[in-house]
C-alpha cells in the first residue's frame, strides 16, 4: 500500500516529523517499506504566464519570451521548447534556480539576455515528458512556488502488510491507526447521504447470499464521463501508484484508497432488469475488463443482470458492461463480499486485482451505505447528473459475526510477561475505540466491523503488546529448571561425521533435493522418480533418490572451474515412495551422508608421487567413518558405477549403501576428465558406536610368521580371511594382510598375498611348535578351499 | 724429566694431528699401548734403584693421567667435530612444506547450524528433525493455515505428482520448519501422557525447506531453524530475551541492536519480526529482518495435543543462510548451493 504523506495528515496529523511517522507505523506492525521523495529535489521554480513570444533574430529554434512571473516580475527569457505559445501558464526556473542537475544563470543565448527557463515535466524531475513545456492550468497563480502549487513538497510511504491488516488497505484505516497509536484527532472525510433527485432504480436479488450477504446498487443519469479528473484528486491517486483513467473510474478507485470499500461502475444503458449476485451456470462465459475471458467456477459468484453475466463477484467487472466516454447513465455498486468466497479465485485466474485482494482479507462490512454516498458525491461534484436512491439488498445472517471477546487482564500480563496494571490494559483498549465492558479481572470486548482479526483473547493480548509498544516490553534471560542434557557416549552425532570427512581432505556441498530426471535415471536406475507438479526449472524436476547424481552434478561444475582435484560430500535427505509411513508423508526420507573424490589422491606436492584416488583411497575413508565397527562388501552390479569396481556396504549382514568408481559409460556424457569414485551410505546406521570393549594385554612375548600364498586371480581376500579367522587357534591375535603381488614371478591369472600372523597367549610364551601348528592350519584351509599355493 | 715433558708435548701434538677417530686410536696405542711409550717406561721402573723408583713412578704417572686427559679431550673433540658434520649433512629446508592432505571443509551453513545448536543446547534446547516431504496439515492446517487462508499464499509451494500424473494435495515439499513444532509436541505429550504436569518442550528444528522463488537474494532451497518452548509460564518476554540473547551471542557483538517489531503469522499470536543492526561493518546502521517469532497460538497448541489454558509457548523461525551471508559478508545466497569448491574451501 503505497500512498502520499500528505493525504494521511489530511486526516490525521500528529506533531511527529516523517522519520517519526514511518517508525510509530513500523514499531505498530504497519512496515514501512520505503519513504521517498514525491519529486526530486529543485528550488526557485515559480508558475509563470508567456506573454508575448517573439522569433529569435539569430536562430532559427529560439523563441524570445515576455513572461510574468508575478512579484518576480516580466522577464525576458529565450526558450527552444516546441510548444511554447503567448498565454500559456508554464513553470519558470527564476535566475539562481537549481534543477536536478543544473542551476539557472543570467546567460546570453545567441546575443540576446535570457533571465531564467521555462521547463519541461523532465527538466523538473516530475516524468520523462521532454515533448515541451510542462502546461499548468490556465488559472494556476502566477508567481506561486511551483512545488506549493503542485504539492511536491511530499512523500510516498509505502507500507508492507500483513494479510491480518486489510483495515489499513485504506487512508482512512492508517490514519484510525495513527489516532490510536498517537492520540492525535482524527478527520473524516464527510459522507453525508446524497438525495435522490429521480426515482429509478434496479431491484438486486441476493441469490447467493454466502457470497454476497450485502449489496448496494444506484442509478445515476446524466453524467459527463468526458469531466476531467480535478488535479487533486488525480494526484493522490497517483501518488498511490493507481493510474488515472477518467473521472469516474477515478472516483472509485479514490473512495477505494481512501475508505478501503471497492466500487464498481457499470454502464447502466447495457443491463437489462434486476442485478444478481449468483453462482455461475454450467459452462457459462465471461470477457473480463483485461480481456481475458473466463469459465468462472461453480464457487465463483457473478454479478448478472437478467440477461447476462456481468461481472466477477468482487474480483474484476466485464468488458461489455463498463462505463467509457460516451456513458451517460451509470450503476453504482457497493457490495460486501465474503472474505473466504473471493480467497485464492483471482490467484487461480492468474491475476490480482485491487477489489480481491481487499475482500479476501476483509473489506469492512458496514461501510457500503456510507461508501456509495461518498462515491455519489464525488461524481456529482465532478461529472454532474442526477441520482437515484440507494438500494440495499442484505443477508445479515450472513453478515460476518462480531462476537464479543472475553480478555482477562491478568493472563494478558502473564502471556506478554510484564506487570501491566488493569487501568493501563483498559486504556490501551479504550484508545483502540472498540466498544467494551470491564467486569473484575476482564474485559469484554466487541471488535468493530473493519477488523477482521479480532476472535480470540490472543488477538487482543497482541493488541495491548502492540499498544504499549513490543520496545517497552523487557527482554531478560528467562529462567528454568536447571537440568543436564546428556548426549549418549554411544551415538554419533551426524555433526561428527562431517567433520571426520571433513578431516579427510573432503569438502561439503549442499546440492539441491530437486534434480534432473536423467540422473535420477543414470545414477539411480530411477525411472519413475517422484515429480514436483511446478519445479522451478526442468532441470529441478524430480526428488532425488540418491545423492550420487547431485555429487556428481558439483564434480562437473568444478571440473568446467579448471578444479584438477576433487573431493566433496553431502549430507542430506533422499525420498522414496513408501504408502505406509507413520508420519503420513508417504514417503521414506532417508538421511544419507556420500562423498566423491576424483583426481589425484594427494594434491600436486614434492614429497609424495602424483596419482589418481582410487577405489581403495575412498574405502579407506568409509571404513575410517564407522571406525571402530567393521563394514563388509560384496561385489554388485550398479547403474552409476563400474561393474567391476562396485560394492554395496553392509553392517552385521545390513546394506547400507554402495560404493564405487563411476561408470566409464558416463564419462562421456558427463564429460569427466578422472575416474570418481564415490560411496553413499544410510546416516542412521553410521550413528550408532559402541562403547570400547577393553582387553587386558598379555605379557607374554608375540611370535610373528609372515605366509605369503599364490591364489587364483578372482579369490576375493574378505573370505579367505573370514576363513583363516574361523580355523585359526585361539592365541592367533591377528591376521594382517600386508602385500599383494602380481607379475614376475607369479602366474599369470594369479595373485599373491602376504599374512603376517601374529600369536601370544595371555597365559603363556608360546613354542615354536604352537606357532607351527597354527600356520599350518591357515595353510590347510587356504589350499583346500580356496586353491591357495605357498609361495616359494 | 725433561724427556717426560717431551713426550708429553708430543703426544699432545700427535694427538691433534689425528683428524678422525680411528687415527687417534692407532695414535694411542704409540704412548698408552702394550707396547706405547708410557707403557715402557713403567715396566722400566723396576729397574731403577728402590729410592729413584717412587719419585720417578709418581711422575710417570702424571704423565700417564696428562696424555689420558690430552687422549679423552681429543676423543671429545673429534667426536663433537663428527656430529657437527652429521647434523649438518642432515640439515633439512624446513620451509618446504609438509606432506599429506590438506583438510576439507564444512558447508559456511552447516558451521552455522551446528553453532545455533551449540548454543542453544546450552541453554536446555534439544535438537529434533522432520520430513521434508510434508503433510498439508503439518505445514499449513495444523499451524492455523487453513485451505485459502490468504497467509497460504505468503509461502509458494512445491507440490508433487502422483504416479498419475495428478497434483497432490494433501503431500506438498515444506515451506518451512514450522511443521516439526507440531511433530514435536505430539511426541512430547504423548511421551509424557501419564504425568499431571508435563515437563517444559525446548526444542529446535533446523533444516531444508523449500518455497517457489529464485533470485540473488531467494534459493528455491534454503534453510531455516525453528525453536520452540512450551511450559506452564513462558512469556512473550522470555521469547525477547532468549532471541536478542542468542542473536548478541551469535555474532559476537554486545553493541548488536536487536529489534523486535509486531508482524504476522498465522500460527504465532501475538507475533513479531525481529530485526537486527549493526553498529560497523558494511552493514552499519541498517535494519535486516532475520527472524519471525511470536507466542504459539491457542490453534497450534491444540493441534499440538497442548491445553492453552494450562500452557503457553513461545515459537521463532530463522534462516541461517541470511545469518551466514552476515557473519561472513557473503552477497550472493547461490553461492551456498553451487557446490564451487573456490567459495567452499574458504571456510576451513
Amino acid at each position: 500500500m503505497q500512498f502520499p504523506e500528505s493525504w494521511l495528515r489530511a486526516l490525521v496529523n500528529p506533531p511527529l516529523s516523517t522519520d517519526e511517522l514511518c517508525h510509530l507505523l513500523t514499531m505498530a506492525g504497519l512496515e514501512v517499506e520505503e519513504n521517498r521523495p514525491a519529486s526530486a529535489d529543485f528550488s526557485s521554480v515559480v508558475v509563470a504566464r508567456v506573454l508575448s513570444v517573439e522569433k529569435h533574430p539569430d536562430a532559427d529554434k529560439l523563441k524570445l519570451c515576455k513572461v510574468d512571473t508575478g512579484e518576480h516580475g516580466v522577464l525576458q527569457i529565450v526558450c527552444g521548447a516546441p510548444n511554447v505559445a503567448a498565454d500559456m501558464v508554464v513553470p519558470c526556473a527564476l535566475v539562481g534556480a537549481k534543477l536536478p542537475g543544473i542551476e539557472i544563470k543570467k546567460a546570453k543565448v545567441r546575443g540576446i539576455e535570457s533571465f531564467g527557463m521555462l521547463c519541461s515535466a523532465r527538466e523538473l524531475g516530475l516524468s520523462d515528458d521532454h515533448g515541451g513545456l510542462l502546461p499548468l492550468p490556465v488559472d494556476a497563480p502566477i508567481g506561486q512556488n511551483i512545488r506549493a502549487y503542485l504539492g511536491l513538497d511530499d512523500n510516498l510511504i509505502t507500507l508492507k502488510l500483513t494479510p491480518n491488516r486489510a483495515d489499513c488497505l485504506s487512508l482512512v484505516g492508517i490514519a484510525r491507526e495513527v489516532a490510536a497509536l498517537t492520540g492525535a484527532p482524527l478527520t473524516l472525510p464527510q459522507a453525508t447521504p446524497v438525495a435522490a433527485s429521480i426515482q429509478d432504480t434496479r431491484a438486486i436479488v441476493l441469490d447467493a447470499p454466502a457470497v454476497c450477504p450485502r449489496y448496494c446498487g444506484r442509478i445515476v443519469r446524466g453524467v459527463n464521463a468526458k469531466a476531467p479528473t480535478p488535479e487533486w484528486m488525480k494526484r493522490r491517486i497517483e501518488r498511490c501508484g493507481v493510474r488515472s483513467i477518467s473521472a469516474l473510474v477515478d472516483v472509485t478507485n479514490y473512495v477505494m484508497l481512501e475508505l478501503g470499500q471497492p466500487l464498481h461502475a457499470f454502464d447502466d444503458a447495457e443491463l437489462q432488469g434486476a442485478i444478481h449476485v449468483r453462482l455461475p451456470r454450467p459452462g457459462e462465459q465471461l470477457l473480463l475488463l483485461n480481456e481475458q475471458t473466463v469459465t468462472p467456477t461453480a464457487d465463483t459468484a457473478l454479478i448478472a443482470d437478467e440477461a447476462r453475466a456481468l461481472a466477477l463477484a468482487g474480483i474484476m467487472g466485464g468488458e461489455h458492461s463498463g462505463i467509457n466516454d460516451a456513458t451517460t447513465d451509470l450503476f453504482l455498486e457497493c457490495a460486501f463480499f465474503a472474505p473466504e468466497a473471493i480467497a485464492g479465485k483471482a490467484r487461480a485466474l492468474g491475476f490480482s486485482s485491487d477489489a480481491s485482494y481487499r475482500y479476501e482479507r476483509g473489506v469492512d462490512f458496514e461501510l457500503q451505505r456510507s461508501a456509495i454516498e461518498r462515491a455519489t458525491q464525488l461524481i456529482l461534484d465532478i461529472c454532474g447528473g442526477q441520482p437515484g436512491p440507494v438500494v440495499e439488498a442484505a443477508e445479515p445472517a450472513h453478515l460476518p459475526l462480531r462476537a464479543p471477546v472475553r480478555l482477562r487482564m491478568s493472563r494478558a500480563a502473564k502471556v506478554i510477561g510484564i506487570g501491566l496494571a488493569h487501568d493501563q490494559i483498559e486504556k490501551l483498549v479504550a484508545g483502540l475505540g472498540f466498544p467494551y465492558e470491564r467486569k473484575a479481572d476482564e474485559l469484554v470486548v466487541t471488535p468493530p466491523s473493519h477488523r477482521f482479526d479480532i476472535a480470540i483473547e490472543e488477538d487482543l493480548i497482541e493488541e495491548i503488546a502492540r499498544l504499549h509498544g513490543y520496545d517497552n516490553i523487557p527482554a531478560p534471560p528467562p529462567t528454568a529448571r536447571v537440568e543436564m542434557m546428556p548426549l549418549p557416549e554411544a551415538r554419533r552425532t551426524p555433526m561428527q561425521a562431517r567433520r571426520l570427512l571433513a578431516e579427510r581432505g573432503y569438502h561439503e556441498v549442499v546440492n539441491y533435493s530437486f534434480v534432473e530426471a536423467a540422473w535420477e535415471a543414470d545414477f539411480a536406475a530411477n525411472a519413475a522418480p517422484i515429480r514436483l507438479a511446478n519445479p522451478i526449472a526442468s532441470q529441478m524436476g524430480v526428488m532425488r533418490s540418491s545423492l550420487i547424481g547431485g555429487l556428481v552434478g558439483a564434480l562437473v561444475g568444478n571440473l568446467k572451474r579448471q578444479a584438477e582435484r576433487v573431493r566433496l560430500f553431502e549430507l542430506g535427505r533422499c525420498f522414496l515412495p513408501e504408502a505406509a509411513m507413520a508420519d503420513g508423508t508417504g514417503h521414506r526420507q532417508p538421511l544419507r551422508i556420500a562423498a566423491l573424490a576424483a583426481g589425484p589422491a594427494l594434491s600436486e606436492q614434492w614429497g609424495a608421487p602424483t596419482r589418481n584416488a582410487d577405489f581403495y583411497d575412498v574405502k579407506g575413508d568409509l571404513e575410517a567413518l564407522f571406525a571402530p565397527r567393521n563394514l563388509r562388501f560384496e561385489r554388485v552390479n550398479h547403474p552409476a558405477l563400474h561393474p567391476g569396481r562396485a560394492a554395496t556396504v553392509l553392517l552385521d549382514g545390513v546394506t547400507l549403501g554402495v560404493i564405487g568408481e563411476i561408470h566409464p559409460r558416463w564419462h562421456q556424457k558427463y564429460e569427466l576428465t578422472a575416474p570418481a569414485v564415490v560411496f553413499e551410505v544410510d546416516l542412521a546406521a553410521l550413528l550408532a558406536a559402541p562403547l570400547p570393549a577393553y582387553r587386558e594385554a598379555s605379557r607374554f612375548p608375540a611370535v610373528t610368521r609372515d605366509i605369503a600364498l599364490v591364489l587364483p586371480q578372482q579369490c576375493a581376500v574378505q573370505e579367505l580371511q573370514d576363513a583363516l579367522r574361523a580355523a585359526a587357534p585361539a592365541y592367533v591375535r591377528e591376521i594382517r594382510l600386508f602385500d599383494v603381488y602380481q607379475g614376475k614371478g607369479i602366474a599369470p591369472e594369479s595373485k599373491s598375498l602376504a599374512f603376517r600372523v601374529v600369536m601370544q597367549d595371555t597365559q603363556k610364551t608360546l613354542a615354536d611348535d604352537d606357532a607351527d601348528t597354527a600356520v599350518a592350519q591357515l595353510l590347510q584351509v587356504a589350499t583346500e578351499r580356496f586353491g591357495a599355493v605357498l609361495r616359494g | 724429566m725433561h724427556d717426560l715433558e717431551k713426550l708429553i708435548t708430543q703426544a699432545t701434538a700427535d694427538f691433534a694431528a689425528a683428524t678422525e677417530l680411528a687415527r687417534l686410536e692407532e695414535v694411542k696405542a704409540a704412548y698408552l699401548g702394550k707396547d706405547g711409550s708410557l707403557t715402557a717406561l713403567l715396566k722400566g721402573l723396576g729397574k731403577l734403584p728402590a729410592e729413584e723408583r717412587k719419585t720417578a713412578g709418581a711422575a710417570i704417572n702424571v704423565a700417564k693421567t696428562r696424555v689420558e686427559t690430552a687422549l679423552a679431550e681429543r676423543r671429545e673433540a673429534l667426536r663433537a667435530a663428527q656430529l657437527e658434520a652429521q647434523l649438518a649433512a642432515e640439515a633439512l629446508d624446513v620451509t618446504l612444506p609438509g606432506r599429506g592432505q590438506g583438510r576439507g571443509t564444512l558447508h559456511p551453513v552447516t558451521r552455522t547450524l551446528d553453532r545455533i545448536e551449540q548454543l542453544f543446547r546450552s541453554i536446555g534446547f534439544a535438537v529434533a528433525d522432520g520430513p521434508e516431504i510434508e503433510t498439508d496439515w503439518h505445514n499449513f492446517t495444523a499451524l492455523n493455515t487453513p485451505e485459502k487462508h490468504p497467509a497460504r499464499s505468503m509461502h509458494d509451494t512445491f507440490y508433487l505428482l502422483d504416479a498419475a500424473g495428478q497434483v497432490r494435495e494433501d503431500i506438498l515439499l515444506r515451506t518451512h520448519t514450522s511443521p516439526v513444532q507440531i511433530r514435536s509436541m505430539l511426541a512430547h505429550v504423548e511421551q509424557h501422557k501419564h504425568l499431571d504436569v508435563m515437563p517444559e518442550l525446548r526444542v529446535i528444528c533446523p533444516g531444508r525447506v523449500y518455497r517457489v522463488d529464485s533470485d540473488a537474494t531467494h534459493s528455491p532451497m534454503f534453510h531455516q531453524v525453528e525453536g520452540l518452548w512450551v511450559g506452564a509460564n513462558v512469556s512473550f518476554a522470555d521469547l525477547k530475551g532468549v532471541v536478542a540473547d542468542f542473536l548478541r551471542r551469535f555474532f559476537e557483538s554486545d553493541d548488536l541492536k536487536v529489534r523486535f517489531r509486531p508482524s504476522f503469522f498465522p500460527f504465532t499470536e501475538p507475533s513479531a519480526e525481529i530485526d537486527v543492526a549493526f553498529m560497523s561493518g558494511p552493514m552499519e546502521g541498517r535494519w535486516l529482518e532475520i527472524a519471525g517469532c511470536g507466542m504459539v497460538h491457542p490453534n497450534v497448541l491444540r493441534f499440538g495435543g497442548v491445553d492453552p489454558e494450562k500452557y503457553t509457548g513461545f515459537a521463532f523461525g530463522m534462516g541461517p543462510d541470511r545469518l551466514t551471508m552476515l557473519r561472513y559478508g557473503i552477497n550472493d545466497l547461490r553461492l551456498f548451493y553451487d557446490g564451487d569448491l573456490r567459495f567452499l574451501s574458504q571456510f576451513q
